[in-house]
Parts: structure tokens; sequence; C-alpha cells
């Protein structure tokens, strides 16, 4: 019955989009259109209620954030391998594990909602808007990058995607300035400030907690536990353990962030939360890296292969969803594979591209310091390395 | 002291120097003609040395910062917490600013407190401690109080791909705060002996430690403590034709330039390694290019504001008369630190050898 399809599939990637709706009309042919799954139960913190144990979603949904989940794992393992073959250079920190707080988010954020976040971010930029070449490029260092490889792994935007930052903890506070800008624009937009349980240490996250709950911001900060913060676990690192109580007079919410539907229930609820003008939110994910740190960082000095593999197996949040899904009637295991095979050949293009393709020039190296540019020219540089200050072919920035 | 850093000199015969690819991490001990016993070290042995034997001469010195617990990043520490225990050696969680902020508060009740700050591109959050707090306890109190068994490490500079918040050079933003002590070693013996004089010196120090150097550079180190002089710089080289100033990796990009300058000039370079920025020394650098006449400061933090711009005002007053060529400084270039363009941005030995022809031929 899918052979149309198939056709479809195999023929180039521009022809994606109609792939993706004709299989649709298939299956909801043959499957159920909708189906309510149940999640763990929520922790509350300073919430008389919480988010729905209930999560709806439409065959559509399933399949969209299916595919976006099987994408982040798939550019992660690209890039995991670039790196290995040394042509992504420095530092890459992979988010293999954490998909389901990405998606689940995203899945039911508002074109008027944004996110700001850390230095794992290759997952939030592709879901955001950004191609995974522009993601792998950029990683590569090379010009289809989306930040023509200036950037680099730790360095990622796009629209409404205030980035990845390389500086622990700095980017909450920002977070809080966006929803201050969206609540006096009156936009209805809310900002999701996202850090990790190391991060949740810095004195400027207790600074902001502050700031957001006195001004009653529609931010919601979300601490991505994923156990480690580098090589130190959380029982080493956190007096309290809890990160969801620990914005004390902010309201929190702990959530499964192995389960999309369940971070999903909880971000609709924190939307309905700060939209109605209750201020600010804690949202803690529980969720678990796979990969090291970084790539220099093999991950297996303070924490054993076992507790790695027991997640992997009982808890990924790509295979769980999968047979939810499935179980349900929702989507047929065939239709998953096809998706597999199209994140796939997806990604590998990319990669293609993304080894082969030319850095930028070297002029570049001087763009964009400056928006106006008092002085000509760059100090220090030399007769034979000579450089102009310049602005990337006078684009205003995506932000604006 | 001076006769020690000479000592020093002949104690450590470097095997090689600041080669990418040369990570020698041999242990062998071997015996100097003066007995005193040396073991192949590299630097972040040599500084895990350092450490140590603070740890056990020193029973009220701790050791503390993200991750030193299992070594640190750059596994300096590695294996002194097995050594020395958990209330001596320990993690703490990630919170530079109140890293900084609870070592000050350790050495002003008397501990011996040794911070490691994970890269210094992080040292800005703690910087208000550093700069305001650490910096001003002694004179603030009128000498009733001081934080001065305070020392600061960080790794520091290039690293080959390190992008803009694992490369940065920051001791220019330390130099301009009176109170501190700021050091940068190129060397494992100079890391070594410097790192246990910050230790014991009675001011705050911060330790800046060029992280590409870690692993580079093996050398014969002393086994025993020793200490090398804070606010004195190192003669490498002598020459008589011009004077080569840097710290840290440019020092060693500064050899290889005076090696070009011999070979495509004919010229002999005095190459200098300043080693302290806080203070500095003055007086040996004004000496040299008094002796040369000629002189460039190579650093690789940018140039507007960089600490070459200190060293070249004091230069052209101290030597005024003396000079052939106008001082000058090849550095980084005034934006940030590079992602994929970091070669093009170092002050590399042709960009060093270029300022050497401009001032030859002034
Ligand atoms: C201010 C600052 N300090 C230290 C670092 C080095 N560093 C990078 S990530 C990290 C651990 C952060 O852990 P966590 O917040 O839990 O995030 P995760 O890596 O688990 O996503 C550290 C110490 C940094 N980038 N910035
Ligand atoms: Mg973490």
């Amino acid at each position: 019955m899918f052979s149309r399809c198939n056709k479809l599939v195999s023929s180039q990637s521009t022809a994606q989009k109609s792939v993706w709706s004709c299989l649709r009309s298939l299956i909801k042919n043959d499957y159920a259109t909708e189906a309510t799954f149940e999640s763990k139960p929520f922790k509350l913190h300073r919430l008389d209620s919480g988010p729905s144990t209930k999560s709806t979603i439409t065959s559509d949904e399933a399949i969209e954030m299916y595919k976006q989940t099987q994408m982040i794992r798939r550019i992660e393992t690209a890039a995991g391998n670039l790196y290995k073959e040394k042509i992504i250079r420095g530092f890459c920190h992979l988010y293999s594990g954490q998909e389901a707080v990405a998606v689940g988010m995203k899945s039911v954020m508002r074109p008027q909602d944004s996110a700001i976040s850390a230095y794992r971010v290759h997952g939030w930029t592709y879901l955001m808007g950004v191609s995974a070449l522009g993601v792998l490029a950029e990683l590569t260092g090379r010009k289809s990058g989306c930040c023509r490889g200036k950037g680099g792994s730790m360095h990622m935007y796009a629209t409404n995607f205030y980035g990845g930052n390389g500086i622990v903890g700095a980017q909450v506070p920002l977070g809080a300035g966006v929803a201050f800008a969206n609540k006096y624009t009156e936009n209805g937009g809310v900002c999701f400030a996202l850090y990790g349980d190391g991060a949740s240490n810095q004195g400027q996250v207790f600074e902001v907690y502050n700031m957001a709950k006195l001004w009653n911001l529609p931010v919601i900060f979300v601490c991505e536990n994923n156990g480690y913060g580098m090589g130190t676990s959380t029982e080493r690192s956190s007096a309290s353990p809890n990160f969801y109580t620990r914005g004390d007079y902010i309201p929190g919410i702990w959530v499964d962030g192995m389960d999309i539907l369940a971070v999903r229930e909880a971000t609709r609820f924190g939307i309905e939360y700060c939209t109605s003008g209750k201020g600010p939110l804690v949202m803690e994910a529980a969720t678990y890296r796979y990969s090291g740190h970084s790539m220099s960082d093999p991950g297996t000095s303070y924490r054993t292969r076992e507790e790695i593999q027991e997640v992997r197996q009982t808890r990924d949040p790509i295979t769980s969803f999968k047979e939810k899904i499935i179980n349900a009637g929702l989507v047929s295991a065939d239709l998953l594979k096809k998706i597999d095979v199209e994140v796939k050949a997806e990604v590998d293009a990319a990669v293609k591209i993304a080894k082969s393709e030319a850095e930028i020039g070297l002029d570049e190296l001087a763009n964009d310091i400056y928006s106006n540019d008092l002085e000509k020219e760059i100090r220090s540089t030399t007769p034979f390395l000579f450089y102009k200050h310049n602005n990337s072919s006078g684009k205003t920035p995506i932000n604006l | 002291m001076k006769s020690l850093t000479s000592l020093f000199r002949e104690a450590s015969k470097p095997k090689k120097y600041f080669t990418s690819n040369n990570c020698q991490r041999v242990f062998s001990s071997s015996n100097t003609e003066n007995g005193t016993k040396t073991t192949s070290m590299n630097m972040f042995q040599a500084i895990g040395s350092a450490l140590d034997q603070t740890l056990k001469s020193n029973p009220n010195s701790v050791v503390f910062g993200e991750d030193v617990a299992f070594g640190g990043v750059f596994r300096c520490s590695m294996g002194l917490q097995e050594k020395y225990g958990r209330q001596r050696v320990f993690n703490t969680p990630l919170c530079e600013q109140g890293i900084a902020g609870f070592g000050i508060g350790l050495a002003v009740t008397g501990t011996t407190a040794i911070a490691e700050i994970q890269f210094a591109d992080y040292m800005f959050p703690a910087f208000d401690q550093i700069m305001n707090e650490a910096a001003k306890y002694r004179y603030r109190s009128g000498n009733e109080f001081s934080c001065g068994k305070l020392t600061i490490r960080a790794p520091c500079g290039a690293v080959g791909h390190g992008a803009l918040y694992h490369s940065q050079s920051p001791e220019a933003y330390f130099s301009h705060t009176p109170g501190l002590k700021v050091v940068i070693p190129s060397s494992p013996t100079k890391a070594k002996g410097l790192l246990l004089s910050c230790i014991k010196d009675d001011d705050p120090c911060i330790f800046l430690e060029p992280k590409v150097l870690y692993r580079s550079i093996t050398e014969e180190v002393l086994e025993e403590p020793y200490e090398l002089p804070l606010g004195k710089a190192d003669i490498i080289r002598k020459g008589d034709s011009i004077t080569l100033i840097g710290w840290g990796t440019q020092v060693h990009v500064l050899i290889e330039t005076a090696d070009l300058a011999r070979q495509q000039l004919g010229i002999n370079c005095e190459v200098i390694d300043l080693v302290s920025i806080l203070p500095w020394d003055s007086e040996t650098v004004c000496n040299s290019v008094k002796k040369t006449g000629r002189v460039i400061i190579a650093h690789e933090a940018p140039l507007t504001s960089g600490f070459g711009a200190e060293m070249a005002a004091t230069i052209q007053e101290e030597c005024f008369l003396y000079l052939e060529a106008p001082v000058q400084r090849v550095t980084g270039f005034d934006t940030p630190f590079p992602h994929v363009f970091e070669p093009f941005y170092l002050p590399n030995k042709w960009r060093c050898l270029h300022a050497i022809k401009d001032a030859m031929k002034y």
C-alpha cells in the first residue's frame, strides 16, 4: 500500500514534504488518528494542581515528534563520528539521550515563544528551524553552517532561539530579559531559559529567580538534570538535588525528561501558567546524557557503563515513544522505519557537504565585531594580513 | 635567588620545545652532576608535583575547584585526593564567583588556599571577587587582614581549536589591579618553581598556565621542591641585535623566530621570557633594550590595552635615547578569539619575523 509513497521517498528530498503528507493520508485510512497516553506523575512545588498526566496526540503529531527525535539522535551520531575523524575540532557536546526534553517542549511552543540554552544545543537549533546541514556545517566550521562556521558547536542560533552559550549559567539571566520584553510588548510570548544541573549552582541563576518573581516575568527556568555536570554527579554538586524546588518562592514542576509527552504536558501547563500573568516557573526535566560531557570525555570514569546501558535499555526517549505510538495504533512500524531511512539519508547528505564544503573567506575573521565600526581597520593586523571591519553582507540580525 | 634560577636552567635540559605533536609522558629519574635528583615531567606533571609537595609539607593547605578531585580537565591534580583526602582536595560546585570568594575566606584565616578555575575564560564570573575583594583586602584593612595565602590557577591561551571561550589570555585585565601578582610559566621547570613561589607568597597570586604547554614540553625537573623568583624576567637567549619579549606559549614562538632571524638575517636576537606580568621586571627588559636598541613584544591577547602596551610605554620612557626603531607589538588581533581562523589570528613566527625585519631596517 506504500508503493506510491515509496517512489516519492526514494526520490530526492525536494519531494519530502509531499512524501510526509502522502504517508499521513495513507495512515489515516488504516490507523487511529488520535491516542491518549498516561505519563508518570509530576512532582509539584508550591502548586495546587499541575500538568495533566494524560496526553492526547494525533498521528501527525506523533510522526512529527518521532522524526524530530530521530533526527536529533542521527545528527549527534554524525557529529560524534565527524569529531572522531578530526573534521570537527575543539569542543563538541552531544545531546543524545536528552532529546525528549527539547522535542516535548517544542511540540507545544507557539510562534511567539522563545528559548535560550547553554552549549548542548545541536538539537535545539535543529528544532528551532535550522537544517541538519546548518548544524553539521557549523560544527565543521563551513560556509553552510548556521553561523557560517564562526560559532562552532557551542554557538548556534535560530529565530527565537537565542542560542548556545559557552559560559555556564550566563544564559539564564538573558532568558529573563527576553521574558521581560515579552511582557511589556504584550506579545504573549514565554521564554524558556534552559540550564544544566551543574549550572544551577551558579549565583546568577538565583539572582534572576528573584528578578523574575519580583516582576512576574513569563519565563520558565528549565533545569535539564542529566545527573552530571562534567564529571560531578548532582549529589556531589548540589545541596538540594530537587532542582524544581530551588526557586523557593517560584513554583516548580518535576517532569520525567525521558518522556516526550510528559514534557509536552508540563510545557503546555507552564505556558498557560505564565501567560495568565502568574509569573515564572521552574521546571526540572530528569534526563540523561549518553555520551561523555564533551567528545574528549569518555564519560565512564565517574559513572559505570552499566548505568549508561541501563538507561539506554529501560528509559530511552526514542524507544519508549516508538513503542507507545505503535502500540496505540497511531503509526505503523513500517512507517517509522521509512522515517528512519529518510532521516538517515538527510543527515548523510548533510555530512557529505559539511565535510567537503569550503570555509568562509579569511576576510570574515574581522567581520561583525561591531555594527557601526568607527575605525576602518582592525588593529594589530599586518601588511600581509590586513583586515577591515565589515558587516556580513549588511544582514540584519535575525532576532531583530 | 638569581643563582637558584641559573641552577634550574642547568638542571632542566629541555628535551624539546613546543611542537604540537610532541606529547611525551615519560617518567624517568636521573641524577644531575651536582647530585640533585630530577624526573622527566611535562607541565601538568610539574604543576601536580608542586601541588603534591605543598599538600605534603603544609598540613594547612587545600586544593579545590571544578572536578579537581578527579585531576581536573588537564590532569594537574591527578591522584591528590587519594593521597590527601577529601577534606583537602575537593570538587566545588560550578560557581566561579563562589570559588574565588570561598578561597579568599579560607586564605584570610591563614589557610593556604589553592583554587583552580577550570579555564581562564571562566575567571570573568569570578572577576569581582578577585579584583575587588582579594586584591584590596590588605590595603583596605590597613594591613590588619590579607588573603595572601590565596593562589588561583587557571589554564589560559590558545590550544589550536578552543574558539571563543577556551582560548583567551586575560592577563592584562588582572595587571590593572594593584594588590595582585600575576605569573605565567613557559615550561615545566618554571611552572613548578613559580607555582611553589606563588603558593608561598603572601599576596594573592593569579597563576595562568598556557594550556597548550601542558603536554607539549617535557623537561628534567627537580624532584625536590624549589622556588623561582616572582617579578623576575628570564633571558632565555642572549643576543645583541634586537630584544624579543613574550610569556607563556609565545616564548616558544619567539625562540623559533630568533632561529629564523639568525638564518635569514644573520642577526642574534635576545629572547626574554617575562614570566611575571604583575609586577613585571622592567629592569631586565630595559637593560636589554638599551643594549640592543630594538624591541618587539609579542602576546596572544588583542593589541589594544594588551600588556604589551604597558611595557611599550615604559620602554619608550626609560630607553628613549637608545631606541633605533619604534617599539613594536605583535599580538592577537583586536577581534574576539576566532573559531576557524585561529592560525591567522595568532602572532606566529612569520608575523614576528616580519616585525624584526621592519625594526632592523628602520
Ligand atoms: C563559567 C563556566 N565555568 C565552567 C565551564 C566549564 N564547563 C562547561 S560545561 C560544564 C558542566 C556543566 O554541567 P551542567 O550544567 O549539568 O550541563 P550539562 O553539561 O550536563 O548539559 C562545565 C564545568 C564553563 N563553560 N563556564
Ligand atoms: Mg548536567
